[in-house]
């Protein structure tokens, strides 16, 4: 039976929030249905983790566990509700959970209609944990449309400045994505499985029947890479995010650069590499130029930004490009570093999008030509804007230099010159992001009050200050544990590099 | 093993800088610099335990036929990248690191005090002390590093450490660009140094320094002879291993943050950067320096940077009218004699004798020079400012700073028998069995480094009597004296150290002996030096300002730093944000997004035009079918026939 896999609770749990919240009357109920359900999925994140080292500890080495009780859905098309989680989906299980957690008490005091903005949060966590957890490509497919809509209404009203522009062109942007994705998941269903043998959706099943013709790999490879590659930020189709992200409400902004983005990286090695593998290696080359350009590309973007959050969004295009450059490498530490690289830039981004938001709700402005010397009026959102950009530009002991470090090493171990070339170039990128995390805490935190209005502001309050350290701590337990994570990431990520041994 | 005790130096600093950091605030100020300095008591006690066991204690296999062994005591699994490239924390005791912990763990230890009574009365005291611990946790880590990897995550740290302590004051415009600028132009030296170590550790597959060091013939070879542009990839990796250490060192062209960064309180100047910290690519070079030796092109990169930064920094220090800059421009000489040092010493050469001297400064240096920095510490509390003019003819007020500064002065110009006299006479007998070019050249320098020492001497001692405002200058307290005095003491014994016997580049005992034609001539050219500067500056006169209007030019080009700083500012303002970032940015908006937005609008457009199709009047779509109708019976008609 389904309700027996631990796993499903990941999708009910949200579901369950969403009904509770629709029977909420006033916002005291909404926030205790919201602090009571994130507060479960974080738990049972937690349980997940210790049930599955403990099952690798028994010996279980099968490639995905908690696969029992797959569902039919439809049977002409064989599509099931199949479940199952390797290493590398429990740890961005566990970074949703606790981006969720955070993003409830960043958004405390929504206003207007709290109840409404809850309820379409819940459903986009839906959403992102389906995807984490199906191992069938409908299902996959399925779950990622549901964390996408709700984007749309979540900053079409609740958002910011040029809001309905922002909303519009990031549907239509990741849409776009979508219908790729859709061709791509097609072609491959259509040749699962050898001649005369059922065609199957089940990821697993695909990979081991491993029949998908090589001049099919050749057009549905990009067709999944690019349609996944979109929501990853991926240049050229990157654009959606800088005025996406300036127009979302913070938690919005956090659960999309935190573990939406994510579903872009952890669908093109999924699906694209997993499933296709011969493609993978032959084109590698193309899409490492543009992730590759990604890199660089982002970062300069960044520098000469005046808004802090499109700031962080042309960051996240080149911390994100990373995540896709590290894939490309088709060796078992990059891919490992892609995967800290996705925690480490999910935690970050989630940290740094909630100060932003925090600092915004007081001095109602985001240009960082107006604010100064913000340290001495909110020190504690000021230390925390310092420890999330230490943490950016990769001070070890938090979690961007592990990942960074992981993803240089891993990709200099390739065996060809070009490879540890472009490895190079990418590396560039840590001196071009000192640059502009030290101009923007220069310029917004340090130096003398510009706006003497700022004086009277508050610093945080409980709520914003237990979101702030919720991450912190995480970022921090990833950047001086590493090897707990690694670990577990190494190890799922081994079978699917072996196919390119 | 018994020496794992070692660890501690690493746990104490770093709980204190947490416990400082998170409740700190919550502490009064004197409980928090109590609190912090006895922590750092307790580490310079274990430091001090660790290295004199580690030289003199019973034999635990530190010396095995006359070679002292390097221990490592702790190595504990950080990261696995792949089965033989893995970073580990751990503690590696040699020569060198013991060497490193009795310093770092001195200096530390006096600033710590000395800033009791300097930092006194400042906003943000306990952060400051979390700060100090912070950077000691990792300068400590560095030395005691057991793999390349496990050294650059320390360097790393010590660089934000760096940041920290230079933008203290961070509601000052100036120290926040120099903090900046201090951690940018450090980091993009170690995108060098993280190059370095990736192309290192692709071909020797380790980055154990051990595995590395005690069989470096084998460690170049694997590289298989492959080059990259011409040279080989070996020489490229050290040689970018050694752009890291420039940075950190401040090297030219990589110095230009050195100079801003005295922006930041004096007492920290004294620990970071003129002790420990800026001596990191020095340490660096030394413990690869076995690797290195097998390179001859990366040692001679090394020699050239270091001897022309020697000159170029002891030339700008001559006209600087700003103590602390003296100081700092002193500092990047002092650090590239040591650095020239590492590149002339082959081993065939006395036995490597370069190696040892360039220690052997490194630990005088320390002492001396970050003397003298407190020292001018005492002096810039006394008159509230940093130029000499501001200054003179302190002597009388200021006593114990004055006989301080006096011993500091003197061991850096190498009059014997101060400290300074025998390390940099090793570096100097070093560098004439190299090559007698280096010789010269770095004798001159030392005879620079003497004139511009006393120049500031007699600027703030002597010249003249000015206005000090509202008060008369006074000594400062006894918790900054007692750091001066004691370091004085070491800066004049510091020297008979049988150095020799403790540290040389193959772990072998070697005897000193002086050179005295060496000694001779280089006590002569430091006297010269020392009576141009008397006889220039002792009374007020007017000789300095006619030189300075003789080499007008000259003058103002090395008063502006050779315009280091203006060519850094074109290059990153000009061109990198004008030429590269701007057009970017604009390509992005304009093109890539207007791309999107065109599709857009153009779908937009073309709905807009085919909307009139669907406008609900029957008329027009029986009009439509009619059309249709006989366009198809037309085409019927024309394809049959």
């Amino acid at each position: 039976m389904i309700w027996s896999n631990i796993l499903i609770y990941f999708v009910i749990i949200p579901l369950l929030m969403l009904g509770g919240l629709a029977l909420c009357k006033n916002i005291k109920q909404v926030r205790a249905v919201a602090v009571v359900g994130a507060t479960a999925l974080m738990a049972l994140a937690i349980y997940l983790v210790v049930e599955f080292l403990g099952l690798r500890a028994a010996g279980n080495d099968a490639e995905m566990l908690f696969t029992e009780g797959a569902v039919m859905w439809f049977e002409p098309l064989n599509i099931h509700l199949a479940l199952g989680v390797d290493g590398i989906s429990v740890v961005m299980i566990l970074l949703s959970a606790f981006i969720v957690f955070a993003g409830v008490f960043a958004s405390w005091k929504m206003d207007p209609l709290p109840k409404e903005f809850f309820m379409w949060f819940c459903l986009l966590s839906t959403g992102v944990f389906g995807f984490f957890i199906s191992i069938d490509m409908f299902t996959m497919f399925m779950f990622y449309e549901v964390a996408l809509i709700p984007m749309y209404l979540l900053i079409g009203v609740w958002g910011s400045g040029n809001k309905m522009y922002s909303a519009m062109k990031l549907t239509l942007m990741l849409m776009g994505g979508s219908a790729f994705l859709m061709l791509g998941i097609l072609g491959i269903y259509f040749h699962s499985a050898p001649a005369g043998q059922p065609l199957t959706m089940n990821i697993l099943e695909i990979a081991s029947n491993n029949a998908v013709p090589h001049s099919w790999q050749y057009f549905l490879f990009p067709m999944t890479f690019v349609g996944f590659g979109v929501l990853g930020a991926m240049f050229p189709f990157h654009t959606w995010s800088p005025d996406g992200h300036a127009s979302a409400p913070t938690a919005v902004s956090m659960l999309h650069a935190g573990v939406l983005m994510k579903l872009g990286g952890y669908g093109c090695f999924r699906i694209a590499i997993f499933l296709m593998p011969y493609a993978a290696n032959e084109l590698a080359w193309i899409f490492l130029t543009l992730t590759g350009i990604s890199v660089v590309y982002g970062a300069f973007s960044a520098c000469v930004q005046t808004d802090l959050k499109y700031i962080n969004a042309y960051s996240s295009v080149s911390h994100c490009g990373m995540v896709l450059f590290a894939i490309l490498m088709l060796n078992t530490t990059a891919m490992t570093g892609a995967v800290l690289q996705m925690l480490s830039h999910g935690l970050m981004t989630a940290l740094f999008f909630a100060l932003i938001g925090m600092i915004y709700g007081r001095t109602h402005t985001r240009d960082i030509r107006k604010m100064g010397g913000l340290m001495q009026i909110m020190p504690f959102l000021g230390v925390g804007y310092v420890i999330a950009g230490l943490a950016s530009l990769g001070l070890p002991g938090l979690s961007g230099f592990v990942a960074e470090m992981t993803i240089f090493v891993g990709s200099f171990q390739h065996a060809d010159m070009f490879h540890r070339v472009f490895t190079i170039v990418a590396c560039c990128s840590i001196v071009i992001t000192a640059v502009y995390i030290l101009r923007v805490v220069g310029k917004l935190l340090f130096g003398a009050v510009q706006d003497e209005h700022h004086r009277t502001l508050t610093d945080a309050e409980w709520h914003e200050r237990l979101s702030t350290v919720t991450l912190i701590l995480a970022v921090a337990a990833i950047g001086c544990f590493p090897n707990f994570f690694s670990s577990i990431i190494t190890e799922a990520a081994e079978p699917i590099m072996k196919l390119f041994a | 093993m018994e020496l794992s005790y070692t660890v501690l130096v690493l746990i104490i600093p770093v709980f204190m800088f947490l416990f400082l950091g998170i409740v700190g605030v919550k502490l009064s100020k004197k409980a928090a610099g109590l609190l912090g300095t006895t922590a750092m008591g307790i580490t310079t006690v274990i430091a001090y335990a660790a290295a004199l066991t580690y030289f003199f204690g019973a034999d635990q296999g530190q010396v095995v036929d006359g070679v002292r062994q390097q221990l490592t005591v702790l190595d504990i699994t950080w990261l696995e990248f792949t089965k033989n490239l893995v970073i580990k924390i751990g503690v590696l005791l040699d020569p060198i690191s013991a060497m490193m912990l009795i310093v770092i763990s001195t200096v530390s230890f006096m600033v710590h005090l000395y800033s009791l009574g300097y930092m006194d009365g400042e906003k943000g005291f306990q952060r400051y002390y979390a700060f100090l611990s912070l950077f000691t946790f990792s300068m400590l880590g560095l030395v005691l590093a057991t793999n390349i990897f496990q050294m650059y995550i320390f360097w790393e740290l010590v660089g934000v450490s760096s940041y920290l302590l230079i933008g203290f004051y961070y509601t000052l415009p100036a120290a926040v660009s120099a903090s900046k600028k201090a951690f940018i132009v450090t980091r993009f030296a170690d995108l060098g140094f993280l190059v370095g170590i990736l192309i290192l550790s692709f071909y020797t597959d380790t980055f154990d320094f051990i595995t590395l060091t005690s069989n470096p013939q084998a460690a170049i070879s694997t590289a298989g002879g492959a080059t990259f542009l011409g040279c080989s990839v070996m020489t490229w990796a050290l040689t970018l291993i050694f752009m890291g250490g420039a940075g950190k060192s401040a090297m030219f062209p990589l110095h230009i943050w050195l100079p801003d960064a005295m922006e930041g309180p004096t007492p920290v100047s004294a620990l970071i950067h003129a002790a420990t910290m800026v001596v990191a690519g020095v340490y660096l070079v030394a413990r690869m320096f076995p690797v290195y030796a097998v390179d001859a092109t990366a040692l001679d990169i090394i020699t050239v940077v270091g001897a022309f930064t020697a000159f170029y920094a002891a030339a700008v220090a001559c006209v600087q009218s700003d103590i602390k800059r003296v100081l700092a421009f002193s500092t990047i000489s002092q650090i590239a004699f040591m650095i020239t040092s590492l590149g002339v010493a082959s081993p065939e050469l006395h036995h490597g004798v370069g190696y040892m001297a360039s220690m052997f400064h490194l630990f005088t240096h320390a002492m001396f020079k970050a003397l003298l920095f407190l020292c001018a510490g005492a002096i810039i509390h006394a008159v509230h400012s940093n130029e000499m003019s501001a200054m003179g003819g302190l002597r009388k007020y200021m006593p114990i700073c004055h006989i301080a500064f006096l011993i500091g002065c003197l061991a850096i110009s190498g009059i014997p028998p101060f400290a300074g006299f025998f390390s940099k006479d090793e570096i100097l007998a070093a560098a004439y069995a190299n090559s007698p070019l280096w010789g010269v050249w770095l004798s001159v320098v030392a005879g620079m480094t003497a004139f511009y020492m006393f120049r500031l001497y007699y600027k703030i001692f002597w010249w003249n009597n000015p206005d000090y405002g509202h008060h008369t200058p006074h000594e400062a307290p006894m918790t900054m004296t007692f750091p001066l005095i004691f370091l004085g003491l070491v800066s004049i014994v510091a020297g008979f150290i049988p150095f020799g016997e403790f540290v040389t580049w193959n772990r072998e005992e070697y005897i000193i002996h002086l050179d005295w034609t060496i000694a001779g001539t280089s006590i002569v050219i430091a006297l010269i030096g020392i009576g141009l500067a008397t006889v220039m500056y002792r009374k007020e006169n007017d000789i300095p300002e006619r030189l300075a209007n003789q080499f007008r030019g000259l003058w103002t080009a090395a008063y502006h730093r050779f315009y280091m700083d203006e060519l850094y500012q074109f290059i990153t303002h000009k061109i990198i944000f004008a030429r590269i970032s701007k057009p970017i940015a604009w390509f992005d908006r304009r093109i890539i997004d207007g791309t999107m937005d065109l599709l857009a609008n153009v779908t937009n457009s073309a709905s807009f035009a085919v909307r009139r199709m669907q406008s609900g009047s029957v008329q027009t779509y029986v009009w439509f079918y009619i059309v249709g109708a006989v366009a198809v019976a037309a085409i019927t008609i024309i394809c049959l026939i």
